[in-house]
């Protein structure tokens, strides 16, 4: 520190403004100063020995901050090394442990559940019996499932499309790859294509022409699914699952180019938004109607007719498109990060 | 053991349930542990589905309009495991997506050498 002041107080701006304001005696005292200064100069010998210890004392100081680094980084290597093995061998002992004794207290609970297939389990309660008894005069649905989860439990069905739609949305954002401002592609963009085109089956014949008959088949199974929900087993989720499968085979078969004349992302926004809401608008439609005691003025229909139970056939509809299109992206993004 | 034998549906499902969370808590590569994670939805799903059933009963589907409780099995746990599903795809999705994206990142599908990757960034 002292160095520096003295430094700056000697530059020479420093000397011709001291100059200036003092004159040149100023100066005179200055060099007598440093010439006196020189030649007082003359260690001392208690000044040597201090120094000396103070040199001494630094030098313990760094040779124990040096062991202490030595012991540190032993330490460190013993923990990388043997320590790390030990510690991943305790964590597995505990971790087999801890599986074994949850399964042990599960085993025990279910050896005191009711037996498989008791009918007098608790689990078959008055809501059961509401249910099954009254469950076809009041949706209008034979099949009771279909009933009791876009009926009784509409609200529950309406969050799981939404889970659906946002999981997609979360991977649209995490997988895709987007084109520049201008529509050059990134470097990413083409490395997935050269990707796509290198692992891919490209104008596979046999695939082609298998496509060609198996697709139209299964859409028309997804549909016809989806459209008897609520006669027969299936519904929104199993018949959207067929037809997201029906066509994940034609994208196979037939590349982006060809599945991109009708799936876009656009479709997937647009479809995606009139399903929800209009399954959010309809069930806030009979929800208001039913808490307030009003007839919902929708038709029940003839039990077991294809035109019945109410919302339930268009509420299947929204749902096996959100699912549908869910299922389609998620294939299309996690093959190639885009449509 | 007798008791666990009559019990044999939800015996197997809770010895899934096991194993997947032992999958879950010793591997370290991501996609087995999401591989454990989905055995465990399974297994509970078949608890479910177990514990719904009734025997000698048929599925709740009204034929020639029979609407007694003696009729059908319980119909609300196929409703329970339907909503499972429906969570267990969107999270596997999402799970998947964010391991392409650490793999594509890190290169490494190991949960410790991405964690040891990860603070070597920080510092």
């Amino acid at each position: 520190m002292s160095k520096r002041r003295s430094d700056w107080q000697t530059r020479p701006q420093a000397r011709i403004r001291k100059w200036f304001q003092q004159g040149f005696t100023a100066l005179d005292d200055e060099i007598i100063n440093q010439i006196s200064q020189q030649t007082i100069q003359q260690p001392e010998v208690s000044q040597m020995m201090e120094a000396q210890r103070e040199a001494m004392d630094t030098r313990r100081y760094e040779r124990s901050l040096a062991l202490e680094r030595l012991e540190r980084h032993e330490l460190q290597a013993w923990v990388r090394t043997r320590g790390r093995k030990a510690i991943g061998r305790v964590y597995v002992a505990l971790a087999l442990a801890m599986a074994v004794l949850m399964i042990f207290f599960l085993l025990e609970t279910v050896a005191h559940m009711p037996r498989f297939g008791d009918p007098n389990a608790p689990v078959t309660n008055e809501v059961t019996e509401r249910y099954i008894t009254r469950g076809v005069e009041e949706t209008g649905a034979v099949n009771i499932v279909a009933g009791m989860i876009l009926d009784y439990r509409a609200f529950d069905t309406l969050g799981e499309s939404t889970v659906l739609f946002i999981a997609a949305s979360a991977v649209l954002i995490l997988l895709r790859i987007d084109r520049r401002k201008d529509g050059t592609p990134v470097q990413e963009l083409i490395a997935a294509e050269s990707d796509d085109r290198h692992y891919e089956p490209r104008a596979d014949r046999i695939l082609q022409g298998s496509v060609m008959v198996l697709t139209p088949i299964i859409l028309l199974f997804g549909i016809y699914i989806i459209l008897n929900g609520h006669l027969s087993p299936g519904g929104g989720f199993s018949g959207g699952a067929i037809i997201s499968a029906g066509l994940i085979l034609y994208l196979d078969a037939f590349g982006f180019d060809k599945a991109g004349r009708f799936f876009t992302y656009k479709t997937f926004a647009w479809v995606s938004f009139f399903s929800l809401s209009f399954y959010a608008l309809a069930k806030a439609y009979s929800f208001y109607m039913g808490a307030n005691g009003l007839p919902s003025g929708i038709p029940l229909g003839t039990p077991g007719a294809i035109l019945s139970g109410g919302l339930i056939m268009p509420l299947n509809i929204a749902v096996g498109m959100v699912v549908s299109c869910t299922m389609y992206i998620f294939y299309a993004l996690f093959r190639k990060g885009g449509l | 053991m007798q008791l666990l034998y009559e019990n044999l549906e939800q015996t197997v499902a809770v010895i899934l349930f096991g194993i997947g969370f032992t999958i879950l808590l010793l591997q370290r590569n991501l996609i087995r542990k999401i591989i454990g994670l989905n055995i465990m939805d399974t297994a509970i799903y078949l608890f479910l589905a177990s514990m719904g059933y009734i025997s000698g009963r048929k599925a709740p589907i009204v034929v020639d309009g029979v609407t007694e409780v003696s009729a059908y099995i319980n119909p609300i746990p196929a409703g329970l495991v339907l909503t499972g599903i429906v969570v267990s795809v969107s999270f596997t999705g999402i799970l998947l997506a964010l391991t392409v994206r650490l793999y594509r990142r890190y290169n490494t599908l190991d949960i410790d050498v991405i964690a040891l990757l990860a603070k070597g960034e920080d510092a």
